[in-house]
Order: structure tokens, then C-alpha cells, then sequence
């Protein structure tokens, strides 16, 4: 083994113990930094959107339900909605549209005059199935798939975060 | 390979240069008291890190800084650890600089060329001990609230001006929003700003002027 000098053992020793002391600070802090973005937020829950007699046939019913959730050190409450779109008598023969856009997530309204569902933003249009009509959405409005309805005749759909 | 890339940029930046005016600079014989500068350039260093890291959850408003700092303790990884480094730094940065104080003062460094040095030194030295003044109000605690009426209080007893002294401080007679908010514009903004040009001023006549080597019988 050749001799090391005084200097070499000074400068990586400074290296090593440096380079721990970087470590040891900087892993902790990338997980402080991105540790929000690792959270799993996949709360959910069964929302009650009203009773299935009160929802005309053909006529999309507008709701819209407020999430409460902690972020950090505050409440923060979001605001979310749809539509049902009955089909028929049939209590089970219905669709349930998720009002945000899929363009850049604005909230759509619907029009009575014109039969379809409006955004704001970009005035893009919907047809009352859904279907983007014009405008820059790049898919058909989001559906809450999963609903189910309660002995007492109110609809539920099924909301899951994130 | 690697040699080449250095080369050409050591061409354009002259990285060779900086080494050796700055790391391998002739020293005179000292030991490790001699050190105690670089040391506290260390902690102000990690101080600017970990304050930098702690502004992304820190909440400077009477609403949300104590529940801010709940978070980062117990609901940020590793937050108890970002801040546990910024506390204890913060006590012993106070510390190394005023051994190094007492260091320069014992050997005699302050003498000439070196007085604007240690003139700066001193400012250096005032603006940690704002730093630690201003910090120590963040948490918004009982201890910090008080600590903060006590301190602001003594510096309103200068005779003549220190009402205004005491409002300009506190932003009004009392501890409101508005005494955490210049605080902590104090503490992020206004001092580090100081600080580091004090820093580079410092640094810049060390380098021009070379490190003091200690009296001998004959000095």
C-alpha cells in the first residue's frame, strides 16, 4: 500500500464527512419539500344528491356538495357538482355528469335556451349527454358511474378524492 | 475527458484562479481558533438553508403561525428535524460569532490593516443578534410574545425617541399582525440582505489582506 500524505487524507476526509453532512440535510429536506405530493388523499364517501321524484325526465338536476378537507394547518372547503340526467321512469335508467370541464377543470352550466351544457372559460359546449360539441375540451364530461339509490327513493353517488 | 471540460471552463472562468486566491491562500501559523470564522460562514450558510426550507410552511399571521409550526413539527416529514437544525443553529451561530469576536480581540487581529474588518465584524456580529431577536417571535408563542413586549420595551427606554423607537419597532404601541409581519420581513428579507453583504465584504479584505499570525514577544 502506497503512503498517503497529509494533504490526500486531509481533502478526502473533508470530502467524506462533508458529503455525509450534505446527505443528512438534503434527503430530509426533498421529502419536506415534496411530502403534500405524497399524501394519499383518496378519501370517500357516499354523497346524497336528493330525492329521485324531485328530478324531472330529460331535464339535467344541477346539485352541488361541499368537500371539507385539512390541509396543513387549515380547513379548506371545495365545492363540487353535477348533473343527473334521467332517461325514463325507470329509477335506475339515469346518468350522473361531473360539472368540471375537462379542458382546465371551470364549472359548467346548462343553458335551457340552447339544450347544452356551457363553460365559461373558453366557451366550450356539451350536449346533455355530455359529448363536447365545440370548443377545446378534449374528452366528454366526467361521469359519476357508481350511484345507487336509498330505500327512501334519494339518489347517492359515490365520490372519491384525488 | 472530464479534464477537458474542466479546462475549457476553467479557460472562460478562470476556476484555477479563484482556487488559488481563495482556498489555497498562504496562512500563517495558527490552530483551531483560527477556524471559527469559516465556521460561523457554515451556519449562516445552513441558517439561509433551512429558513428557506421553512418559509414553504410557515404562516408569518397571528392566525396561523403557531398551527403553522404545529405542522411543520408534526405533519411535514422530517419537519422536526428542518427546524430542530434552524433553532439550534440559530443559538450557536450567536455563539461561534462571539468566540470569534473574543479570538480577534485576544490575538490582536483588530489592528492595522484589519480595523474596517473588525468594524464590519461588529455589524456582523449586531445583525445575528437581530436575527435572533427578530426569529424568536415567529413561533408566536406565550415565550416569544413576551420575550418580544419585554425586548421592544427596553429599546423604547432610550431617552427622547424611544416611543418611536418602541412603535417604529412593534408597528404600532402594541404586539399586533403587524409587529410579527416586520419581523419576519426583518428576519427573511431586510438582515439576511445585511448580512450577506457584510459577509462579502468581510470575506473580500481576509482575502485582500491576508490572516493576522498571532503576537510573538517581540509585537
Amino acid at each position: 500500500m502506497s503512503e498517503v500524505s497529509r494533504r490526500d487524507f486531509i481533502k478526502v476526509t473533508t470530502g467524506i464527512v462533508g458529503g455525509i453532512i450534505g446527505a443528512a440535510i438534503g434527503l430530509p429536506a426533498v421529502y419536506y419539500l415534496i411530502d403534500p405530493a405524497l399524501r394519499a388523499g383518496a378519501k370517500e364517501a357516499w354523497i346524497p344528491i336528493g330525492k329521485l321524484e324531485n328530478m324531472e325526465i330529460g331535464k339535467p338536476y344541477p346539485f352541488s356538495f361541499t368537500r371539507v378537507q385539512v390541509n396543513g394547518w387549515e380547513r379548506t372547503s371545495t365545492s363540487r357538482g353535477g348533473f343527473v340526467v334521467r332517461n325514463s321512469e325507470d329509477p335506475d335508467d339515469l346518468f350522473v355528469l361531473n360539472s368540471t370541464c375537462t379542458h382546465l377543470a371551470c364549472t359548467v352550466n346548462w343553458s335551457e335556451n340552447d339544450q347544452v351544457f356551457l363553460c365559461p372559460c373558453h366557451d366550450a359546449k356539451f350536449s346533455p349527454q355530455g359529448e363536447v360539441l365545440s370548443g377545446p375540451p378534449p374528452r366528454p364530461l366526467d361521469r359519476f358511474t357508481e350511484f345507487r339509490i336509498t330505500d327512501e327513493g334519494a339518489l347517492e353517488i359515490f365520490y372519491k378524492e384525488g | 475527458m472530464w479534464k477537458k471540460v474542466f479546462d475549457w471552463l476553467d479557460e472562460r472562468l478562470g476556476l484555477n484562479d479563484i482556487y488559488k486566491n481563495l482556498l489555497d491562500r498562504p496562512e500563517p501559523k495558527g490552530n483551531w481558533w483560527n477556524t471559527l470564522g469559516s465556521a460561523s460562514l457554515f451556519l449562516f450558510i445552513l441558517q439561509g438553508v433551512t429558513g428557506i426550507f421553512l418559509t414553504v410552511y410557515y404562516t408569518p399571521s397571528p392566525d396561523h403561525a403557531y398551527d403553522s409550526i404545529q405542522y411543520i413539527m408534526e405533519g411535514v416529514a422530517y419537519g422536526w428535524l428542518i427546524r430542530g437544525i434552524h433553532h439550534w443553529g440559530a443559538s450557536l451561530m450567536v455563539i461561534i460569532v462571539f468566540i470569534h469576536l473574543l479570538r480577534v480581540f485576544v490575538t490582536a487581529s483588530y489592528k492595522y490593516p484589519r480595523e474596517m474588518t473588525w468594524l464590519i465584524g461588529v455589524g456582523l456580529l449586531l445583525a445575528t443578534l437581530g436575527m435572533g431577536f427578530t426569529g424568536y417571535l415567529l413561533p408566536w408563542n406565550q415565550r416569544a410574545y413576551w420575550a418580544t413586549t419585554v425586548g421592544t420595551q427596553i429599546a423604547g427606554a432610550v431617552p427622547f425617541m424611544g416611543d418611536f423607537i418602541l412603535k417604529a419597532l412593534r408597528g404600532g404601541p402594541d404586539l399586533s399582525a403587524l409587529t410579527l409581519q416586520r419581523f419576519f420581513a426583518a428576519h427573511i428579507w431586510i438582515l439576511p440582505a445585511a448580512l450577506t453583504g457584510l459577509v462579502g465584504v468581510h470575506l473580500y479584505l481576509i482575502i485582500k489582506h491576508g490572516e493576522s499570525h498571532f503576537p510573538t514577544r517581540e509585537d
